[in-house]
Parts: C-alpha cells; sequence; structure tokens
C-alpha cells in the first residue's frame, strides 16, 4: 500500500491525491491515527470494565496489607507521646545517666500522657523489647503527678496568688485567646441559662507571645496542662490550678534567665514574676533524679533510656529484628537470650512441616493423577468426584473429622486396639503433635496436588512410553525417561501450590496441632488477639508474605496465573 | 493401564493388581473421614467412636438428638442465618464485579493486563492469616471492623479470585464473532451483552458463583478477626466447639455441610460437562 500501487483498486482516488503522504482512512484522518484512536477507545472500554473491581480489591484488600506492611516498621508511638523527653535524649551522650534537664522533660510529658491515658501504651510498646518497662510506667504514673509539689508549695508561700488560676492565665495566655474565651463562657452561660446545650468547645489555648519568650519551659507545661484539662476532661484553664510539673518549670526558668532579663519584663504580672524571682534562689530544691528513684529505680538505671533512645525514631526496624530473634541493643544489632528465641525456630518448623506435607502430597497425588489420566474418561471422571468431594468440602468439616478420627478414644485408636495392634492403655498419640498436622494438612491439600498434576497427564500422549518400550526399555526405564520428564510441570505446579497454601495455614494446625504442631500463623493470630503485639505480628506477616510473593511469582513463571484451573 | 493384555508377565500381573490397591488405599484416605462421620453424627451417645450397639446396627444405639440439638440451640441457629445472611451478599458482590472486570481482561489490548491479574488473584494466594491481620488493621481504622458489611467486603474481595479464574476460562471459548453480528444486527452493547454474551458465559458465571459463595460460606479465619461476636458465623461456631469442648452436634452440622459440599459439587460438574459438550469436547 506505497504509492507504487497503481492497480484499479477503489482506493485508488486517495492514493493519487496524496501519492507521497500516509495512507488515510474513509474519514481522510492518516489510517495510524484512526487506528491508534480506535485502539485506545477498547483499551478505555476494557480498563473502564476493569477499573469497579480492581478499585474494590485496592480498597478491601491490597490497602489492608498496605496497613499491615506500614505498622511493621511503625513507631510513633514513643515519639508522640514524650517528644519532649525524645528531643532532650538527642541532646544525650549515652553515657551515663541523663542530666536533670532530660528528667524535667520527662515530667511534663508524663503528666500529660497521664492526663491522657497514654502512658501505659508507651509501656507496653517499650516492654516489648526491655521488660519490667511496662509495670515501671504504670506504677509510676501513679505518683509523678506529686513531682514538683515541693516547688508548688513554696510558691503559695510565698504568694498565695500564685494558687489562682487568673494568676496564671494573665500571665501566660494571649489577649486574643482570653477575648474569645470570654465570648465562649458567656455564650454558655446564656445557652445553659436557658436550659440549652452549648456543644460548642472552648476555644483552643493560646500562649502570650512575651512571656513564651521569657519563660519557654512554664508557657510550654502551661500549654500542655491547658491543652489537656480542655480535650480530656473539658474543664477550663480558668477555672483549675497548674500542675505541679508547671510550678517546676516555672522554678526552673527563673533559676535560668537572669534577674535583669525578668525585671526588664513588663507585661502582666510583672510584679508578683519579679518578686518570685528575687527569692528563688533560696527555695528549697529538690533532685528530680532521686525523686524518681523512689518511684522506681528503674528511672535511675540505663535500660530505659537506652530503649527509649533506640525507639525514638517514628519508624523501627525492631519488629522485623525481633520476627527473626534479633534486637537493638545501643551496641547495634544482637541476638536474642537464649531462651527468647522462638522464631527463626517457628520459621524452621513451618518450612519443614510444609515440605513435609508436599512430600506426601506427591507421594499420594502421583498415583492417582497417574491412574485418572490413564482410565478411559468415563470411569476417571467417576473417580475424580471422589477428589472433587474433599475438595468441595469444608475445611472445618475435614478438620473435624480428624479430630474425631485420631483422637486417643477414636476411630483409628479404637480398631488399632481391636486388631490388637496397639495395646488398650498404650493408645497412639495421633492427635495434638506434628504428626496430627501433617496427617490432617495432606489430607486437606492433596486436591491440590492431583488437579494440577492430573491436567497435566492428562496431555502426554501414551505414544511416547509405548515407543519407548518397543525399542527395549523396561517398565521402569520407560516411565522414569520418558512419562516422569514429561509430568515434571505438573509436578511443579502442585507442589508450589500446596507449598504456597500450607505456609500459610492457620485453622488446621491450630486445631490439631497441639503445641509442637503449630505453625508461623498462629504466632501471627497470637500476637494480634492475645498479646496485642501488632507490631510483631506485622513483621512476621510480612516476612511471610515475602516468602508466599516470592513463590507465587515463581509460580506465575513456570505455570501462568491464568492457567489455574479448578476443579 | 486400562486393561491388562493377556501376555503380561507374572511381575506385571503383580504390579497392576499392587498398583491399584495402592489406589484404591488412598482414594480410602481421601474419602473415608469425610464418610466416618456421617454415621457418628447419629451416635445416641456422646461419644466420638462407633458404640458396640452402633456396630451391631442395633436401632436404638441411633439418634437424630445431635440434629435435634442443633436446629433448636440459640447458638447454632443465630450462627446459621449469620452464615445464610453474609455468604449470598458477597458472592453477589464478587459475581457481578468479578464478571465485568474479565470481560474487560478478555478483550485484546489491555494495557498492564499481567499486574492487573496479579492483583486480582492476590486474595486467593496471600495466606489467608495475613489477608485477616490486614484487615483486622485496617478496617478497624475506617471502622469497618465488627461490622456485617466489613465482613461481607472482606469475604467478596476473597471470592473474587475464583469468579475472575473461570470467567476468564470460558471466555476463552467464546466466540467473539457472535458479539459483532449481534452488533451488525442492530443490538446495542447492553443488548449484546444480556442477550447474546451472558446465556453463552452463564456456566462459567454460576460455578465462579458457587467457588465464591463456599468461599465465604467455609471461610472462618477472616470472619474471626474482622467480625464480633454479632457476626458469628457456622464455621466460627464450629471452631469455637472444636477448640473447646467438642460436641457431637458438631458431626451433625459437618454432614449437614457435606451434604451441602455434594449438592454444589453436583451443579458444578453438571454446569462444567454441559460446557464442555457445547464447546465441541468428548462428553464425560
Amino acid at each position: 500500500m506505497t504509492d507504487t500501487a497503481t492497480g484499479p483498486a477503489p482506493d485508488n482516488t486517495l492514493s493519487d491525491a496524496a501519492p507521497a503522504g500516509p495512507v488515510l482512512a474513509a474519514d481522510g484522518r492518516p489510517l495510524k491515527v484512526s487506528l491508534n484512536r480506535a485502539l485506545r477507545a477498547q483499551k478505555l472500554r476494557a480498563l473502564m470494565l476493569i477499573a469497579p473491581l480492581l478499585l474494590f480489591i485496592i480498597v478491601t484488600f491490597v490497602a489492608p496489607i498496605a496497613d499491615m506492611l506500614f505498622r511493621s516498621v511503625e513507631n510513633q508511638i514513643v515519639s508522640e507521646t514524650f517528644p519532649r523527653t525524645v528531643m532532650a535524649l538527642d541532646e544525650w551522650d549515652s553515657e551515663g545517666l541523663p542530666d536533670e534537664d532530660l528528667y524535667a522533660a520527662l515530667t511534663y510529658d508524663f503528666v500529660e500522657a497521664v492526663e491522657r491515658r497514654e502512658h501505659t501504651r508507651v509501656g507496653s510498646r517499650l516492654n516489648y523489647e526491655t521488660t519490667g518497662l511496662s509495670s515501671m510506667f504504670r506504677r509510676s504514673g501513679r505518683d509523678v503527678g506529686d513531682v514538683g509539689e515541693t516547688y508548688a508549695d513554696q510558691f503559695i508561700a510565698l504568694n498565695p496568688a500564685w494558687e489562682e488560676p487568673a494568676t496564671w492565665i494573665n500571665l501566660l495566655a494571649s489577649q486574643d485567646w482570653t477575648g474569645n474565651q470570654a465570648d465562649w463562657s458567656a455564650a454558655r452561660a446564656a445557652a445553659l441559662a436557658e436550659g440549652n446545650d452549648y456543644p460548642r468547645r472552648e476555644p483552643q489555648f493560646q500562649l502570650a507571645i512575651e512571656t513564651r519568650l521569657l519563660l519557654p519551659e512554664t508557657a510550654d507545661a502551661y500549654r500542655s496542662f491547658a491543652q489537656t484539662i480542655a480535650e480530656e476532661d473539658d474543664e477550663s484553664a480558668t477555672q483549675e490550678q497548674p500542675w505541679n510539673s508547671v510550678y517546676l518549670a516555672l522554678y526552673r526558668d527563673l533559676m535560668r534567665t537572669d534577674a535583669a532579663t525578668i525585671a526588664a519584663y513588663d507585661g502582666p504580672g510583672a510584679a508578683m514574676l519579679a518578686a518570685a524571682d528575687a527569692v528563688v534562689d533560696g527555695f528549697e530544691t529538690v533532685d528530680l533524679q532521686a525523686l524518681y528513684a523512689e518511684m522506681d529505680e528503674g528511672w535511675v538505671e540505663m535500660p530505659i533510656w537506652e530503649t527509649m533512645e533506640a525507639f525514638s525514631d517514628p519508624y523501627t526496624a525492631g519488629y522485623f529484628l525481633a520476627a527473626v530473634d534479633l534486637q537493638l541493643t545501643p551496641d547495634g544489632i544482637t541476638a536474642q537470650p537464649e531462651n527468647q528465641r522462638v522464631y527463626i525456630l517457628l520459621f524452621q518448623r513451618t518450612m519443614f512441616m510444609s515440605l513435609t506435607i508436599m512430600g506426601m502430597c506427591i507421594l499420594l497425588g502421583y498415583p492417582i493423577a497417574f491412574l485418572l489420566s490413564n482410565l478411559p474418561m468415563r470411569s476417571s471422571n467417576l473417580l475424580l468426584i471422589l477428589v472433587l468431594l474433599p475438595f468441595w468440602t469444608s475445611l472445618l468439616v475435614r478438620t473435624s473429622a480428624w479430630k474425631v478420627l485420631l483422637q486417643q478414644e477414636g476411630v483409628i485408636n479404637d480398631i488399632l486396639v481391636w486388631i490388637g495392634l496397639v495395646a488398650d492403655n498404650d493408645r497412639l498419640a495421633l492427635i495434638n503433635n506434628q504428626l496430627g498436622t501433617i496427617i490432617a494438612m495432606t489430607h486437606i491439600l492433596l486436591p491440590f496436588m492431583i488437579l494440577p498434576l492430573y491436567s497435566v497427564m492428562k496431555t502426554i500422549p501414551p505414544t511416547y512410553v509405548r515407543a519407548a518400550k518397543s525399542l527395549g526399555a523396561t517398565n521402569w526405564t520407560a516411565f522414569w525417561r520418558v512419562y516422569f520428564p514429561q509430568s515434571i510441570p505438573g509436578i511443579g505446579a502442585g507442589c508450589i501450590l500446596v507449598f504456597i497454601l500450607s505456609i500459610g495455614y492457620y485453622i488446621t494446625p491450630e486445631l490439631v496441632g497441639g503445641r509442637t504442631g503449630t505453625f508461623i500463623s498462629n504466632r501471627i493470630a497470637f500476637h494480634i488477639s492475645t498479646s496485642l503485639n501488632w507490631g510483631l505480628a506485622a513483621a512476621l506477616g510480612s516476612i511471610l508474605l515475602a516468602l508466599v510473593m516470592a513463590l507465587y511469582w515463581l509460580y506465575d513463571r513456570i505455570v501462568g496465573i491464568d492457567n489455574v484451573k479448578l476443579g | 493401564m486400562n486393561k491388562l493384555p493377556p501376555y503380561a508377565t507374572l511381575g506385571q500381573r503383580i504390579w497392576f493388581y499392587s498398583f491399584r490397591v495402592i489406589c484404591g488405599l488412598i482414594f480410602f484416605f481421601l474419602i473415608a473421614p469425610i464418610i466416618t462421620i456421617i454415621p457418628l453424627s447419629f451416635n445416641a451417645e456422646n461419644f466420638f467412636t462407633f458404640t458396640p450397639g452402633m456396630l451391631a446396627l442395633d436401632p436404638e444405639a441411633y439418634s437424630l438428638r445431635h440434629y435435634q440439638d442443633f436446629f433448636t440451640s440459640p447458638d447454632w441457629q443465630q450462627a446459621m442465618w449469620n452464615s445464610v445472611r453474609i455468604a449470598p451478599v458477597a458472592t453477589f458482590l464478587s459475581v457481578t464485579l468479578g464478571t465485568l472486570a474479565a470481560i474487560g481482561l478478555s478483550q485484546s489490548h489491555v494495557p498492564f493486563k499481567g499486574l492487573i491479574m496479579a492483583i486480582l488473584i492476590s486474595p486467593m494466594i496471600v495466606p489467608l492469616i495475613i489477608s485477616a491481620a490486614g484487615m483486622y488493621f485496617f478496617y478497624s481504622r475506617i471502622g469497618l471492623q465488627g461490622t456485617y458489611w466489613g465482613v461481607v467486603l472482606a469475604h467478596a474481595a476473597l471470592g473474587i479470585p475464583f469468579v475472575i479464574i473461570t470467567v476468564t476460562a470460558t471466555l476463552v471459548g467464546f466466540d467473539r464473532s457472535l458479539t459483532r453480528a449481534a452488533a451488525s444486527l442492530g443490538a446495542n452493547p447492553v443488548t449484546t451483552f444480556f442477550r447474546v454474551q451472558m446465556p453463552l458465559i452463564l456456566p462459567g458465571v454460576i460455578s465462579g458463583g458457587l467457588f465464591a459463595f463456599i468461599t465465604s460460606f467455609d471461610e472462618v479465619v477472616v470472619v474471626l478477626f474482622v467480625g464480633s461476636a454479632g457476626q458469628k458465623t457456622l464455621p466460627w461456631q464450629m471452631f469455637i466447639g472444636l477448640r473447646e469442648q467438642i460436641s457431637p452436634t458438631i458431626l451433625a452440622v459437618a454432614t449437614i455441610l457435606v451434604i451441602i459440599s455434594i449438592m454444589l459439587l453436583t451443579v458444578v460438574e453438571i454446569l462444567r460437562r454441559r460446557s464442555e459438550r457445547l464447546r465441541g469436547l468428548s462428553p464425560g
């Protein structure tokens, strides 16, 4: 179809009109463009048909998996709940105990966390890494409110106005906020007087800029106090005396700042502040470290600080390390103590048992597939029903059948006793161990081996074996050298399928595996629903997922995912 | 293999028969556990083994009390009702979305076909415990955890690969010129789909739907995590029964489920043979 075409074809007019140009479609566009348009429309239509399902799968399935992967590295709880401590830890040299500044930062964070009831969550998170921290956080949570009480008493003794909420608001709240707050409480009082609800919350507390610069720690501690009580208890800073930690902050601010700077301040409350600053040097002091040591010795030992520092990043490899029996310590990555190494063993056991089950499935499935593919269609279809029936029967039905059969007082042991193979008082332990899991799972997964094997074997022409025999091969040689190599694709497909299915099994090992016959999945379920260590569950799940995905890829390469056949 | 030739040697004869015996034993291994529980479910006692009375075929030793238990216990009835409420809705979702997507996937020139296929099949490949964990975490974030719709959506996702696989397999044998013929006769795409394409691929759609149904109906791991006590399904109730205190009622339930499976299997087999016949493959 180039300009050399000169025959009497009907499109000659077109070719003649543009002898050197591209071939045109009926509507005058170049054929290539027209074809591309048609193709694009087709692609678009296909994608439109696929899109709803793809979206559905992404929301209901892919997003959950992604969420799990995210959870396996996520670690924001420490840095979100103890932000000041984490920042102070950044400057800590990891040698010897931290200084008073860090204990002060800890106090501000801790008091707020207790008020928000979040300290126990941090405690349990850190407890995964260093045992004992959970109870330490819980216990100290009851006493931490008293830290700074000494200073509160002394400030109040100096001038009772330090006890008044108004003093603090006057000193620290911004003008805007005070105004908004007054409007809000007036509106609320009016609504309540009429017997109506007033659902709007108090405006969020804001600091005055001057005092924030002058007394940074106090301002920060006071804002934490004002916002927390508003959010957690619906209380207003205008009505409440600040926490003891705010007095601690004020003491520390006044001690740090020189008298001239304080004296230069002339905003609200300047006189009170100057008066306090004049005598603050003479205040009775407390040693924060000693105070914390009184609450729990753990606060003046190294592990808590090392653990907190190691897990202060918002993302951590800690769960993954724990999932392979390693741990993150200040000296780098080390092995878990001997008695806590369970996961490598569990992965090994899962692998070993899956391989055993796979081997059993080949051993039992191969003869069946061979028989089915060599029988005439009518009888093989009939026998295939015997394979498909277990395949269609509920997993729990099959598991309960095995549970009933394999029990000590079950049918199999009864028969063995009746035959006389086993003494009545010495019945075999067939269940709640590895043997039970292997028997039940071989039975459950056997159809997944037989069906792919059968579909491959059906296509092997019988003439090859006959040819081999006619050339003098023995039955065995003909089978082993001619038939078997042709059935290998089926074995590969069946093996991968059975292996993939078995390493992720949960129900059957849970019910018949006892203590020694459980898989990694059972541990994942345990961490989700019992120990609540979701990060570790997610990390174990991610490792298992990676393993399965690698096998899935292999399966796709060997068999092709669209070649999966069901029934 | 089919018949022993008359000239077979003694060794061949022995091998021929012993191979059949071996295969017979393996078939026995496959079927016996399922068959055994059926008579056991009629046990008059609370035992899990054949009582002497049962072996002597004494009518006294058999009873329907475990079935009566099942039909009168509120726990089991609630579980049954939940299963019946969840599985069909999940199946409907998988079948409608899955069939549309399978039709889209079977067209030529689909971009990223391999990737899309891999994503759509993945719920079947990813271990259930991982799907369950991920769904538990994610559905609690978006407030679906412990709700009826959470379970339905999760089960629909799990059933989709089966629909995709069976429907695409049916579409491989679908003659595209039929849709072109319908279009040339003036049918619009919707009419073509419902009057021409759908009747031809219906067997594939139905068997995909049955797979999706049985997936949801038998599923226990995901519902265990995504559901709450209000969504307790039959398999869940069985799981609890098996883990805690195993009662013979479970065997009665199991027998009923086996009968349901046999019915479903029969339907699928009939459909498969019909579609093979339609495609001109050798009849069974």
